[in-house]
């Protein structure tokens, strides 16, 4: 279990490595970022100047090390468009991002799992054939047009709940339902495929010849052995989150890291937005690192190998 | 006059297993009402020259807002009502129909070429080969796929063909996993080893002997891209990263109906149901493909 | 005096694509406490799905119906799911015929031992492992505390059948169900799991219905035999019946196809039955057993009864007992 663990780690490191390469070369992209910053009215000795300031001038392989270093010590340079630490203006968003995330997440999972499981008790039957409808018609729906459906509904023609901000708990109900849903088809297919392998099982078998009770042997005995790919993919999803972040953040003018990378991006505040793309990288590959940790480890065949 | 000695029509009465695919597809639902939904949308997006009732981008400033026909204020003139520049919406949505299918069809081919040559690069040669093509695709799904292509269209300017090649560079990621495995799986064939024995090149193995067996599980992942690409399309437009105006783009269409959405419902739900209704029935394209190749994996 | 288990006309069907499948028609039986009867018959003959039908965990689509199914004095057609699984694992057990996949992989040993007797007999957790304990040192797993930690994974599969027939000790059952147990081990183990189960039912007292391909294994533990065929007992005996008066041509068959150490001569052929099984869909016409039957006349068109031959030995053949006695498949060829 170690090793495993071991390499993984070693994996997660190469693609972060990798990532911030990406990252940076962003910068680089379009163009010259001296000019993108010296503005359309700016004169050669202008842009001369915001270069040497920059550091632009110096060999790209020494500016990514030196970009890479400061990263690494949580220096992320300072935002184009504030001027300030572009570490405390990411930090001081990213509790927003991260609550909101891990809200859609359970949510996802709350609904998922239980329909899921309890569609495999019954193949073809009503529930079965409503959690499948229920899981195409997800997939189907844009998050920003389920959002703004749910703003008219909600927040307009019933009055319950607000239509953004972030300062209250009500705020994040219609943000995590427009997040989270985008994740239920695809955690309540692999529930259901999972359980009815698992149902079919000699085990579940044997359980039934012991006289356990019905229930004991969904949530015990079957849902115990399905769920270990599942929690797999309910780290991914949250990882991609993260990225639908950016659009449902908007929507609702939550003050979080989506909404401020949305802005970042708007505004051409290059280092704001390679942070976040950085960030949200690492995020993502360290949930896959600990979902696979933790994928190990609920099997017992490979915890005790 | 010979009588045969054997009848042959007799003699092979069961019907070849393409044959029999064949049967079953044209029994699927999905496929059925899917495939259909889809070739209405596309026969509406080629021939909206002659269908849409005026220009999409003709603004008429005395006659916005208009109500959709069955709404008070309705008229026969425009049908699904004017927008807040007056153009008519029900000619802006054939147009727009256009946007979606090629961003979706384009993006798909783009990314599935991608996908598919190196999934198949990886499943075939294994070992080393596939070690890398695997940390490709763990780097591609560590980034933020809506952030990356934000970023990547504020950098090169917002338009179709941008928003275009930017999702098909960076929605490869399904192809080249689905296709490696199945490459794998085909590999260990027994025909395979016999190509092999038999002398045949690597690339003409590749090309006669696993890439039609592909061609199922490449198909239902080219639905499902396609879907993909068209709902992100249909986001980026939204904040206004992606086609940009005055284009009939769905998703700009919802972005622009944003500020009214409060007093005229319709303006956003008219194009997001166009866009559910393609999204959707793409999916059962592709989930009808999977029923109808592979019975057994049907969940 | 009344049997421990007894059975009348039980059968099982399934709809298929094709019709009704019938795999088990009309099975009657008894059994007494302490008695081992051993159900005989090739693959595919029905067995398995007889005694998944006894303690009712037929799959869904399967439909039962029996003219009586009593255990203990209590009717178990019209019993309750819940009535019907306190009884399961508590008065009437089951081993299964895979240990390798019988055994749930994420909960340890201990865990799957002792959740039973606890939900049945509402024991504490410290009386139900030392229960738990005390079997494993019975069914011969050394170091029994230390292996109640263990995952099914980490034991082999001998050992793991050993767990198993521990588990169904666990609630002491009146009456334990093996469904072909020692057919997936190496044949040392089987041996050593036979003697184990022989010792254990002289210990505990308990009745054993053995489901078996093996006439070898049936001559060791049986009391009493069903041949089974297609779906239905073709005789029924005590085992010295069965063994040394076999009537049915299939009893005789599968005898014939056992090297007997001191009988069989040196160079002879061993004998086979040729011909394969009916498709059980539904029904079968006549005797089941006519398409291979050497034996077989336009009157095996009707599918007789099973009829007693002597006292307890019956037998389902439209031939006479004497005709029967006589034949061999040497002869009938």
């Amino acid at each position: 279990m170690l090793r495993f663990i071991i390499k993984r780690l070693f994996l997660a490191v190469a693609v972060a490595f990798t990532v911030s390469m990406i990252s940076f070369s962003l910068l680089f992209m379009a163009g010259d970022p001296a000019i993108a910053l010296a503005g359309e009215s700016a004169t050669e000795a202008d842009i001369e100047a915001y270069r040497v300031q920059y550091g632009f001038d110096r060999p790209i392989f020494e500016q990514y090390v030196s970009w890479l270093g400061n990263f690494l010590t949580g220096d992320f340079g300072k935002s184009y468009y504030f001027g300030t630490p572009v570490f405390d203006l990411v930090m001081s968003k990213l509790p927003v991002t991260m609550t909101l995330g891990f809200c859609a997440i359970t949510f996802a999972i709350l609904i998922s799992i239980p329909m899921g499981a309890i569609a495999a008790t019954r193949p073809n039957s009503l529930i079965d054939r409503v959690a499948l409808f229920i899981a195409v018609v997800g997939q189907a729906m844009p998050s920003f047009w389920f959002a703004l459906l749910m703003i008219v509904a909600f927040a307009v023609k019933l009055g319950w709940l607000p239509v953004s901000g972030s300062s209250s708990w009500y705020h994040f109900i219609m943000p995590t339902i427009a997040l989270g849903y985008y994740a239920t088809p695809a955690i309540m297919r692999l529930t259901r495929a999972g359980m009815m392998e698992v149902l079919g099982t000699d085990y579940i078998r044997t359980a039934r010849a012991k006289g356990m009770s019905p229930t004991k042997i969904l949530f015990k005995h079957a849902l115990r052995n399905a769920v270990i790919p599942v929690v797999g993919l309910a780290a991914v999803q949250l990882g991609f989150m993260l990225s639908g972040s950016v659009i449902i953040e908007s929507i609702f003018a939550l003050n979080g890291a989506g909404f401020l990378a949305f802005e970042s991006i708007s505004r051409n505040d290059f280092p704001v937005v390679q942070a976040l793309i950085m960030i949200f990288s690492l995020i993502y590959v360290l949930l896959t690192l600990l979902s696979d940790v933790l994928n190990a480890w609920l099997d017992p065949r490979i915890r005790t190998a | 006059m010979l009588k045969p000695v054997v009848n042959l029509a007799e003699a092979d009465a069961t019907p070849s297993p393409a044959a029999q695919m064949r049967r079953r597809a044209m029994r699927n639902m999905s496929l059925l009402f899917g495939g259909g939904v889809v070739l209405i949308v596309a026969l509406c997006a080629i021939f909206a020259g002659f269908l849409a009732p005026q220009d999409p981008y003709q603004q008429d400033l005395t006659a916005r807002l208009i109500s959709p026909i069955w709404m008070d204020g309705g008229s026969w003139d425009h049908i699904l009502g004017t927008d807040q520049l007056g153009r008519d919406y029900l000619s802006r949505l054939l147009f727009g129909a256009r946007i979606s299918l090629f961003i979706g069809v384009v993006t798909a081919l783009i990314s599935g070429i991608i996908g598919t040559t190196l999934g198949v690069t990886a499943g075939y040669f294994g070992g080393r080969v596939d070690a890398v093509v695997m940390f490709l695709i763990t780097v591609r799904l560590s980034m933020p796929v809506i952030l990356v292509a934000l970023a990547a269209v504020a950098l090169f300017g917002g338009s179709l063909q941008v928003v275009v090649l930017v999702l098909g560079f960076l929605l490869w990621d399904r192809f080249a996993v689905v296709i490696r495995a199945s490459t794998k799986q085909i590999r260990s064939q027994d025909y395979i080893i016999s190509a092999q024995a038999l002398g045949c090149s690597q690339t003409r193995i590749i090309m006669t002997e696993i890439m039609p067996n592909l061609l199922n599980n490449l198909i239902v992942v080219l639905t499902l891209e396609m879907a993909a690409a068209i709902i992100i399309e249909a986001g980026l437009s939204f904040l206004g990263l992606g086609v940009q105006p005055p284009l009939p783009s769905w998703g700009l269409m919802i972005a622009e109906g944003k500020d009214m959405m409060l007093f005229l419902p319709w303006i956003i739900t008219i194009p997001g149901v166009a866009l559910f209704v393609l999204v959707f029935s793409i999916n059962l394209v592709g989930d009808g493909v999977r029923d109808v190749t592979a019975p057994e994996n049907r969940n | 005096m009344q049997s421990l288990m007894s059975v009348e006309n039980l059968s099982v069907e399934i709809p298929v694509g094709a019709g009704l499948l019938k795999p088990v028609r009309g099975v009657s039986f008894s059994i007494e406490k302490g008695e081992t009867l051993c159900i005989v018959g090739e693959s595919g003959c029905g067995k398995s799905l007889t005694s998944l039908a006894l303690m009712r965990i037929l799959p869904k689509v399967a439909r039962l119906s029996a003219d009586k199914m009593e255990f203990s004095g209590t009717d178990l057609k019209p019993l309750s799911e819940r009535k019907m699984s306190a009884l399961r694992g508590n008065k009437i057990s089951m081993i299964f015929q895979d240990p390798m996949t019988s055994l749930n992989p994420s909960f340890t040993i201990g865990n799957q031992l002792m959740e039973g007797i606890i939900r049945h007999q509402g024991v504490s957790r410290k009386e139900a492992r030392d229960r738990a304990v005390f079997l494993l040192e019975k069914v011969g797993i050394t170091a029994a505390a230390s292996r109640l930690a263990q995952f099914p994974h980490q034991l082999s599969g001998g050992l793991r059948q050993r767990v198993m027939i521990a588990m169904t000790l666990m609630c002491s059952p009146d009456l334990i169900i093996a469904d072909e147990p020692t057919t997936a081990l190496d044949v040392t183990i089987q041996a050593k799991i036979l003697g184990l189960l022989k010792e254990l039912q002289a210990e505990f007292g308990m009745a054993l219905i053995f489901i078996t391909h093996d006439l070898g294994v049936v001559a060791r533990i049986a009391d009493k035999i069903a041949v089974m065929y297609a779906g239905a007992f073709v005789e029924t005996g005590s085992a010295e019946q069965i063994f040394n008066a076999p009537m049915h041509p299939y009893t005789k068959g599968l005898l014939s196809c056992i090297p007997v150490p001191g009988k069989t001569e040196r160079g002879s052929r061993l004998g086979s039955i040729p011909g394969v099984v009916p498709s059980l869909i539904n029904g079968v016409s006549g005797c089941g057993f006519r398409s291979r039957c050497p034996v077989a006349t336009e009157e095996c068109a009707i599918e007789p009864d099973l009829e007693n031959v002597e006292a307890d030995h019956q037998l389902r053949c439209v031939h006479s007992a004497e005709y029967l006695k006589k034949m061999t498949w040497e002869t009938a060829e």
